[in-house]
């Protein structure tokens, strides 16, 4: 599937769910599934600046894929970069790159999205398409 | 049963920001050690200095300006009454809290040389240990650490062991905004003093609570902000001896500081004006007097017995909560819960709270060594004030119950 399709596929579970409640419990529920970064990975270096909670994140390459591991210490937190996981991983860095993440407002997590926010979601973002760009340059 | 003598339905009144809603509930706003809301006679002294005699103070010959000078000069005869301060020109208006201090701690920059020390408590917020770190790294001096206990309370024994003929200066916060101690300053000053240091103290958590006599403290400095006692952001107030403020330099150079200027050589002006360069924030330093004039109807008396009260009220509730654990449960605290539930993280339990308009502040209240005592990243920090009532700790128990059940 393409980010885009992954995307939509995330507004569609969440457009079920009609109070913030729901949406939160299905969020902690991804959180669940996200997968999950190796030990050895959670350094201070992986570490994504700007969120109150700590969010560690590491990216590989897969033949020309980029395939995303993380972890955090706080569940809310880990249900946000599980759904941002899910729609850039196992992608192409370009891909990655060029995405949209107007998404995320569709989901009800626009609030997130303020930069003054603690958890940083812009700093996730951020850093995912960080690695897109760094990996690229590696395939070039 | 709360018992108190103030009409806290009537006082809510006062408070237009109370009726509003969040996230589609009503507001329980319990993140008062951070910025305490604004009474409509407060912000009614705001609307009239703009509406009728904004001008700027100290240089005018005409009456706006005249006008804005005798209401900013009568706001700092307020602040020095309230404060018991012997006079009006140990009264200096800062931006705030922060402001006070590197004043004190750039001007302390001549006084000190390497081999003498400095002493702070282990409880300080960020703003009271980063300008000193920066004095003792320009100067040579050495940072000394007055350690705490678990409960929150300084280890006084250890801080009389820590003073010597070398001690230059001690700094300390009256309240610790993290934990809500009450830290004995009476005795820190006293000491100080005994091998011949000065002493600042950071009132900015206490001066919502506890109304300080800063004569019979005999403090050198004591610093506070007024966004804290239901004044603007943005001003505050540093007070210091006369024979302190004398010696110190000024802290910024330009206009209203000076008494002469030429290309060779400036005077300075006579204090208070002497650390007051640039146009004040005079609006915000009128407003200062009106919430202190605000507080004091009220009376601290009755305030602090009844947030004494509701803190009492919303810690046994609290604690009725499995794996709930406070943080900071000194003998003498203001109305500050700082808590966690085992196994989750405070920002978690934050932003449910908030979902349900409960505003509490999570993390690690710019008090990082306090977190780094306890080992834990931070904490879900609910604080009081006297226009919270019981119904709303009833809420903010319920939201942290639901919270828990959510991420458990």
């Amino acid at each position: 599937m393409t980010i885009q399709e992954i995307q939509e596929e995330i507004i569609d579970e969440f457009s079920m769910f009609d109070d913030w409640m729901q949406r939160y419990e299905y969020m902690i529920e991804l959180g669940k599934s996200l997968p999950l970064i190796e030990e050895q990975y959670k350094t201070d270096d992986n570490l994504i600046k700007g969120c109150q909670s700590k969010v560690w994140v590491h990216a590989e390459l897969d033949g020309d894929k980029l395939v995303f591991t993380s972890d955090s210490d706080a569940i809310i937190t880990k249900g946000i970069i599980a759904i941002l996981i899910r729609a850039f991983s196992n992608q192409k860095p370009q891909d990655i790159i060029d995405a949209d993440t107007a998404f995320i407002d569709e989901i009800g997590l626009k609030e997130h999205l303020s930069p003054t926010r603690a958890n940083g979601l812009v700093s996730m973002v951020k850093q995912l398409k960080l690695y897109a760009v760094a990996y690229q340059t590696q395939l070039n | 049963m709360i018992q108190t003598t103030l009409d806290i339905a009537t006082i809510r009144k006062d408070f237009p920001i109370l009726n509003r809603k969040v996230n589609g509930q009503p507001l329980v706003y319990l993140d008062n050690a951070a910025t305490s809301q604004t009474p409509q006679q407060v912000i009614d002294v705001i609307v009239d200095y703009y509406q009728g005699y904004n001008a700027n103070i100290h240089r005018g010959v005409h009456s706006l300006s005249q006008e804005a000078t005798d209401a900013y000069e009568i706001a700092r005869k307020k602040i020095q009454e309230h404060f018991n301060i012997a006079k009006s020109q140990e009264v200096i208006f800062t931006s705030g809290t922060t402001h006070g201090i590197n004043l004190v701690a750039t001007g302390f920059t001549s006084f000190l040389k390497k081999g003498d020390e400095v002493v702070v408590s282990a409880m300080e917020h960020h703003s009271n240990i980063v300008p000193w770190q920066m004095l003792c790294e320009r100067t040579g001096a050495t940072l000394k650490v007055i350690p705490m206990n678990l409960e929150g309370e300084l280890i006084m024994e250890e801080y009389h062991k820590l003073l010597s003929e070398r001690t230059k200066l001690v700094f300390c916060n009256h309240v610790s905004n993290a934990l809500g101690t009450i830290n004995p300053i009476e005795e820190i000053i006293e000491a100080a003093h005994k091998v011949g240091a000065a002493v600042l103290i950071d009132g900015a958590q206490a001066a919502a609570h506890i109304k300080p006599n800063l004569q019979a403290l005999d403090v050198d400095f004591y610093v506070v902000s007024a966004h804290k006692m239901c004044g603007p952001t943005g001003v505050g107030m540093l007070y210091g001896k006369e024979e302190w403020l004398k010696k110190l330099p000024p802290y910024q150079g330009g206009g209203e500081m000076i008494a002469e200027v030429t290309f060779e050589k400036t005077t300075y002006a006579d204090l208070p004006h002497k650390f007051e360069a640039g146009t004040p924030n005079i609006c915000g330093g009128i407003a200062f007097g009106a919430a202190l004039d605000y507080l004091n109807n009220i009376g601290f008396e009755a305030l602090t017995h009844y947030e004494d009260e509701l803190v009492e009220y919303a810690t046994q509730k609290l604690l009725s909560i499995d794996g709930l654990r406070i943080y900071g449960t000194a003998k003498r605290k203001t109305s500050v819960i700082s808590f966690n539930i085992e196994g989750i993280h405070p920002y978690d339990i934050g932003t449910i709270l908030d979902k349900l308009g409960i505003a509490v502040r999570t993390g690690h209240h710019c008090a990082q060594p306090i977190m780094d005592f306890y080992k834990i990243p931070g904490t879900v920090r609910a604080s009081f004030s006297f226009y919270n009532t019981k119904e709303e700790v009833d809420k903010l128990v319920e939201g942290v119950k639901r919270a828990k059940s959510m991420l458990e």
